[in-house]
């Protein structure tokens, strides 16, 4: 039984369709890539999976609930799906801790204490204990990523989406991040990845969707699509990268 | 090591011009002009500001300043003009040794020089239209016989008019600060309301749209107007029966209230749409992210523009004299015309700017704090 179903959905900016009946399904600790060109739909994807986008047709369920359309209560969905966006989008006017702590305690009602204890040992676990009471903009972009993946766990999500986390990193800041979604992988997380890091995505994943014409146009295990691609837009796509070096 | 290419002679790509000279290894060009133009300049002022001395310290002597400070203080101002000389006179000489650098040769040296030389005489030009603003303001205070003076300035009628103006601008500043903090509340009352989200909110927005547009367009005076005199002829219960500032605080608030409500929803929109997805996709409603994440930020950058619109409002307090109640402004207007002599609203003129020069500087500071940052971030 998949703990996420994407069915048959679609999705149009004007007459651009971005999503022309995309199906897809996830499994409980299943870790899933998305791979694509540029402008293919991956990001809109995991923001539509978030309710932060409406879709036009089809739906999404989480547990066989749907949570698409009207009358969802958005506010519910995200407590347990988690996302974590490129630019990290920490919030600038707040220390690490109240990054962190604010929606636990807002949206959970956790006591103040309580969210704090479980902020710290996050924090611990991903080695910036030191750094709970600075401002983001004192710390890298690795750093800063970091703290946001933990605010996104804080958060006790089922789910987590993470877009593209690693591309506005600088290249030596990109495995610390990486490292992160590693240990959530190997703890059995269920994630949702849009990647641009063809060599991490066969290491962790155990799908790969590869996005084209509005579908996931081809999946299957990392091998598969890395070493044997079916289709031609897929091998098309992995000559690119190849070329450019990446993979 | 070998040259990793070949410079193809033959056939350019086209991709960038033909060489030509290198063109900023010429002479510098010749400021000996500019130079002796900054001396007659120099000399032209200072003799014209001796003449005004000369007519001032005759002037004081009839209105009876003493002879002993009068003296020393002509003597040092007479002096410190001389000071403008400097500058003139500097750029002369090395306008002069430029041009023997160049007939030697020298042409860094020459260039060096040339630079300093017309550096000093736009300094002596800047000097020169300061003290062409100082002397012709003296002038219009001494013209028709101190006429002038005699109006605005009248030494004992400030001194004596200031307890009373002083005691009045009291008003003043209770409208003021009662007003700017209803304004601060209503204004994020109506911004939040023009910037709710949905189909459904279509008719607060609305609304929100129509208050700002009404109150930003009518001049705060004829706002005062109508609440200060509207309000009590008609007799509403309540409202029909307050006292002359609380109408001019209702007023101010109502005007203001729409200007500020506009700089709250810049500030708000400024905030980039990904902190409201970051705040939504942690699951905080559309409130709770206005409260904890968008209006905390938007503070911060409008607080400037928030300062310039207070300066507005406390000038504006002074409107209140068209409903009769009796702050600084209409203080002075009474001893005004009792004296037949405007000293005393020069009076309430300087309070006014002494109370707002120092938020104006400190919004200067605090703007480019900001912009430092930015540039630094």
């Amino acid at each position: 039984m998949p703990i996420l179903e994407i069915k048959n959905i679609s999705k149009a900016y004007g007459s651009y369709r971005v999503f022309d009946g995309l199906t897809l399904d996830v499994e409980e600790h299943q870790v899933v890539c998305l791979i694509g060109a540029s402008g293919c739909g991956k990001s809109t994807l995991l923001r539509c999976i978030n309710g932060l986008e409406p879709i036009g047709s089809g739906e999404i369920l989480i547990h066989s609930d749907r949570v698409s359309g009207p009358g969802v209560d958005v506010n519910a969905l995200r407590r347990d799906v988690g996302i974590v966006f490129q630019s990290y989008n920490l919030f600038p006017h707040m220390t690490v801790m109240e990054n962190i702590t604010l929606a636990p305690r807002k949206v959970l009602n956790q006591h103040a204490k309580d969210a704090e204890v479980q902020a710290r040992h996050l924090l611990e676990r991903i080695g910036l204990g030191q750094k709970a009471n600075v401002y983001p903009d004192s710390l890298s972009g690795g750093q800063q990523q970091r703290v946001a993946i933990v605010r996104a766990l804080a958060m006790g999500p089922m789910i987590m989406l993470l877009d593209e986390i690693t591309s506005a990193l600088d290249p030596e800041l990109v495995s610390e991040v990486l490292n992160i979604v590693r240990d959530l992988a190997a703890d059995g997380m269920t994630m949702v990845l849009a990647t641009h890091e063809m060599g991490f995505a066969r290491e962790v994943a155990t799908k790969v969707c590869f996005l084209a014409e509005g579908k996931v146009y081809e999946e299957g295990p990392p091998e598969q699509i890395f070493n044997e691609p079916q289709g031609e837009r897929t091998q098309a796509f992995l000559k690119r990268i190849v070329a450019a070096g990446r993979l | 090591m070998t040259m990793a290419h070949e410079i193809n002679k033959e056939r350019p790509s086209g991709l960038f011009p033909e060489r030509r000279a290198f063109s900023s290894g010429a002479a510098p060009r010749d400021v000996t002009g500019w130079a002796t133009t900054a001396v007659i300049t120099a000399l032209v002022l200072v003799f014209a500001f001796w003449a005004t001395l000369r007519r001032l310290y005759g002037v004081s002597l009839t209105l009876g300043v003493s002879e002993y400070v009068l003296m020393p203080a002509a003597v040092i101002l007479a002096l410190a003009v001389l000071a403008i000389l400097i500058p003139a006179a500097r750029s002369v000489s090395r306008a002069r040794a430029a041009r023997q650098c160049v007939s030697s040769g020298k042409l860094v040296n020459a260039r060096i020089l040339t630079s300093a030389a017309s550096d000093c005489a736009y300094y002596t030009f800047g000097f020169a239209a300061l003290l062409v603003a100082v002397i012709g303001f003296a002038q219009f205070l001494v013209a028709n016989d101190l006429a002038v003076s005699r109006t605005f300035l009248l030494i004992p009628l400030m001194w004596h008019s200031f307890p009373l103006v002083f005691k009045a601008f009291w008003l003043n500043v209770y409208i003021f600060v009662v007003a700017e903090i209803l304004v601060l509340v209503w204004g994020l009352i109506v911004a939040i309301a023009r910037l709710m989200p949905g189909e459904t909110a279509r008719p607060i927005r609305a609304m929100a749209t129509l208050y700002t547009d009404i109150f930003r367009g009518m001049p705060a005076i004829i706002t005062m107007y109508l609440v200060g005199f509207g309000l009590p002829l008609s007799g509403v219960p309540l409202l029909g029966n307050l006292s002359a500032e609380t109408y001019a605080i209702i007023a101010l608030t109502l005007t203001f209230g729409a200007y500020v409500a506009e700089v709250y929803k810049a500030g708000i929109e400024s905030i980039h749409w990904s902190q409201v997805a970051a705040a939504r996709s942690l699951g905080l409603s559309y409130l709770q992210t206005m409260r904890y994440i968008i209006v905390p930020q938007a503070i911060r950058r409008i607080t400037p523009p928030l300062l310039n619109d207070f300066i507005g409002l406390q000038k504006d307090t002074a409107l209140v004299n068209v409903i009769g109640a009796i702050d600084a402004f209409n203080q002075a207007k009474i001893i005004s015309s009792n004296n037949f002599n405007l000293s005393a609203v020069t009076v309430v003129a300087f309070i006014f700017i002494a109370i707002t020069i120092p938020q104006a500087r400190l919004v200067d500071r605090m703007l480019e704090k900001d912009q430092r940052r930015l540039r630094g971030g």
